[in-house]
């Protein structure tokens, strides 16, 4: 995964809640076996269905940064969410409210989510249809979205944080932690289910 | 200190806990399945690992299986590419595998119960966020990334966070014709898609524990539509019955250590939940959803919404945007609704009784002339059992498709789709904008609405159908 520490970009204003992954990227587009290439699939439907659709709108085109209504990412486990909206050019997600799962594969993929308060949403909004060519910043280090005169903080896990500044993959990190695995299996109950072997009918 | 049931579980899996750092958990069961799976063993290659525990771990096909001729090759080149990724992966990592034509094969939430391997007090995760359906029996499961995938098949741990604990009791009587569906329905639609974000959410009260196996399994599937990381219901004597005899359910000796330690597993007097909700079943009447999220439904009494009756603008903005994707005129009655497809079946309602609920009704009747209606077991255990029961003779004597087991039109991987336009009301739990095949419209409903429906061809309850009779 590629580290995150700080970036700047233009912001697109996605003003709808509830964007599930579905919408992000259909399932037609996770029969693929590969990891990257997913931006064809990134909110197709819409894409496709709505001209003035706001990354249809050529000021727009270019953004990196994506700031949506809440309850972004709701819906299916589909990594594919993230590994789309990262292949279609976005870094950041900005919405007051994510699902747990799509926040949680954003850090296992890359893709820095941001929440901020709805206000605060609603005031990058009016800010970037004011402009479309506003550079947003937004700071994993500082711990804060800029843009204009304007500052805001945001938070976010100490622990995740550094990993994201630090671009490191979790599977190694817990590798770290064999001995710790194996003495816990050492007191797993004998009786707990196995898969295998598949046993007779 | 008094605990939470899903506490109680989180603890006992903790393999390192350290301050500012997630604690690592290990996890018990990890199933697999072709869409979610194919990058991780990818991952696994390029980095040298293995499978560290194949004996915890198995995989099925379900998301891209036909229901139709489902023993020839399947014909989409890139669905059949994909099976034959997780076929090769298993071979290679040393997984059990039900393939498509196993007797083992289905949903990947529907044969985990089925046979025996998901037990009380377990953590059980899946590439798929209706893990949360393994709950029903007294396990924290739920449903996770790709990049998760790939880290418990290395290490059969997950870097976890303690979640915040919320209750939803449903004390009383559900009403006749009130199921399961329709519980968590009405929960979602209290609670918003989001209300559940950042819990887990224990189901209690009499209500609850009144339910089958099949039923608690219906309602903890759906937790993640709240936005919820899982659902769980406390073990009790129905989840023992259910277990016990099962193919990988302890056995002897065994047995009566794990119901020993299962009957511990039940919240403690004193335990703090950071959230409650109580419902009173008796309240509760057949649920269907209108709108493109399944927080949007009403009783099948109510009308679809007007926009002008919400004060907040995005909110107005939403619901509009979700009317006229669903093609639905305000002030509407829901039961005027007419729907062209009824699909019955996925992992929230694929299950033995959810088949029966529905035969029950279609018994002797005949579905609308321009109405279809799928019905896809959830597994091939399933299937078999429904037709030991003839009920694949009380489906199609009813003019329904009698199809094979797999997740099929909850999301359209396969074949069965809905064409743009077309409206069904559907036992799955996604009423997403072309969920089920590109301009399809979905009304989330339980067997027995989705039954009626067929039969009159417009939304209906079953207490409806005596007017149909008549």
């Amino acid at each position: 995964m590629d580290a995150f520490t700080t970036h700047t970009g233009t912001a697109a204003p996605l003003r709808r809640s509830n964007v599930d992954t579905d919408q992000i990227i259909p399932a037609e587009y996770l029969k693929r076996i590969t990891r990257t290439g997913f931006e064809d699939g990134l909110f197709i439907a819409w894409r496709t269905n709505e001209p003035d659709f706001v990354l249809n709108q050529p000021q727009y085109a270019d953004a990196s940064i994506l700031v949506a209504g809440p309850d972004f990412g709701t819906g299916s486990s589909r990594e594919h969410a993230n590994w789309a909206l990262l292949d279609g050019g976005f870094r950041v997600v900005i919405s007051s409210r994510f699902a747990d799962i799509f926040r949680n594969n954003s850090t296992k993929a890359g893709l820095l989510t941001v929440i901020l308060p709805q206000d605060q949403v609603e005031a990058l909004w009016n800010a970037i249809e004011a402009d479309p060519a506003l550079p947003v910043t937004v700071d994993l280090r500082a711990k804060a979205v800029s843009y204009g005169d304007t500052t805001v903080p945001f938070e976010i896990d100490d622990y995740v944080r550094w990993r994201l500044l630090e671009g490191l993959d979790d599977v190694g990190l817990t590798e770290r932690h064999l001995d710790d695995i194996q003495s816990y299996e050492a007191t797993r109950p004998a009786w707990k289910p196995k898969a295998l072997p598949a046993l007779p009918a | 200190m008094p605990k939470t049931l899903a506490e109680k579980v989180y603890d006992a899996h903790v393999v390192r806990s350290t301050a500012g750092e997630p604690d690592l958990l290990y996890i018990d069961l990890h199933l697999v399945h072709e869409v979610t799976s194919p990058q991780a063993f990818d991952g696994l290659r390029a980095a040298g690992r293995t499978v560290r525990r194949p004996d915890l771990t198995m995989a099925t096909e379900d998301h891209n299986v036909p229901t139709l001729d489902i023993l020839a090759p399947i014909a989409d080149p890139v669905s059949r590419a994909q099976v034959d990724a997780l076929r090769r992966n298993a071979a290679e990592f040393g997984i059990r595998l039900a393939p498509m034509g196993d007797r083992d094969q289905g949903i990947v939430h529907v044969i985990g119960p089925q046979l025996g391997l998901t037990q009380p007090g377990m953590t059980i995760v899946c590439g798929d966020s209706h893990t949360s359906t393994h709950g029903a029996f007294g396990a924290l499961a739920f449903g996770i990334g790709t990049s998760e995938v790939e880290h418990v098949l290395a290490t059969q741990t997950l870097p976890q966070y303690r979640p915040k604990q919320m209750a939803v009791t449903v004390d009383g009587e559900l009403p006749p014709g009130v199921s399961a569906k329709d519980v968590i329905l009405a929960v979602i639609a209290q609670i918003g898609t989001g209300g559940g974000q950042g819990y887990v959410i224990e189901y209690r009260g009499s209500a609850i524990e009144k339910l089958s196996m099949e039923s608690r399994m219906t309602i903890c599937n759906m937790s993640i539509e709240a936005g919820a990381k899982a659902g769980l219901i406390a073990p009790d004597q129905t989840t023992f019955d259910y277990l016990q005899g099962r193919p990988h359910a302890p056995q002897g000796a065994d047995w009566d250590a794990a119901v020993e330690y299962w009957s511990t597993l039940r919240t403690d007097e004193g335990a703090v939940f950071d959230h409650e909700v109580h419902i009173d079943a008796a309240s509760l009447t057949p649920f269907v959803t209108w709108g493109t999220n399944p927080g949007q439904g009403l009783p099948i009494a109510g009308r679809v919404p007007d926009p002008a009756d919400y004060a907040n603008e995005d909110e107005r903005r939403d619901v509009e945007g979700a009317l006229a994707y669903m093609g639905l005129t305000p002030g509407t009655p829901l039961r005027e609704v007419a729907v062209d497809t009824v699909f019955l079946g996925s992992c929230t309602n694929g299950r033995i009784e959810d088949l029966r609920v529905a035969a029950e009704l279609l018994k002797g009747r005949r579905i609308d002339a321009n109405t279809r209606m799928l019905v896809v077991p959830g597994s091939v255990a399933v299937k078999a059992q429904a037709e030991a029961e003839g009920l694949d003779r009380v489906f199609l004597d009813a003019g329904a498709e009698w199809r094979g087991a797999g997740c099929s039109m909850c999301l359209g991987m396969n074949p069965d789709q809905l064409a743009p336009g077309e409206r069904s009301a559907s036992t799955s739990n996604r009423n997403f904008q072309g969920r089920q095949g590109k301009g399809g419209r979905t009304h989330l409903v339980s067997p027995a609405v989705a039954a009626a429906t067929a039969l009159t061809g417009h939304l209906a309850a079953p207490a409806d159908l005596a007017s149909v009779d008549a």
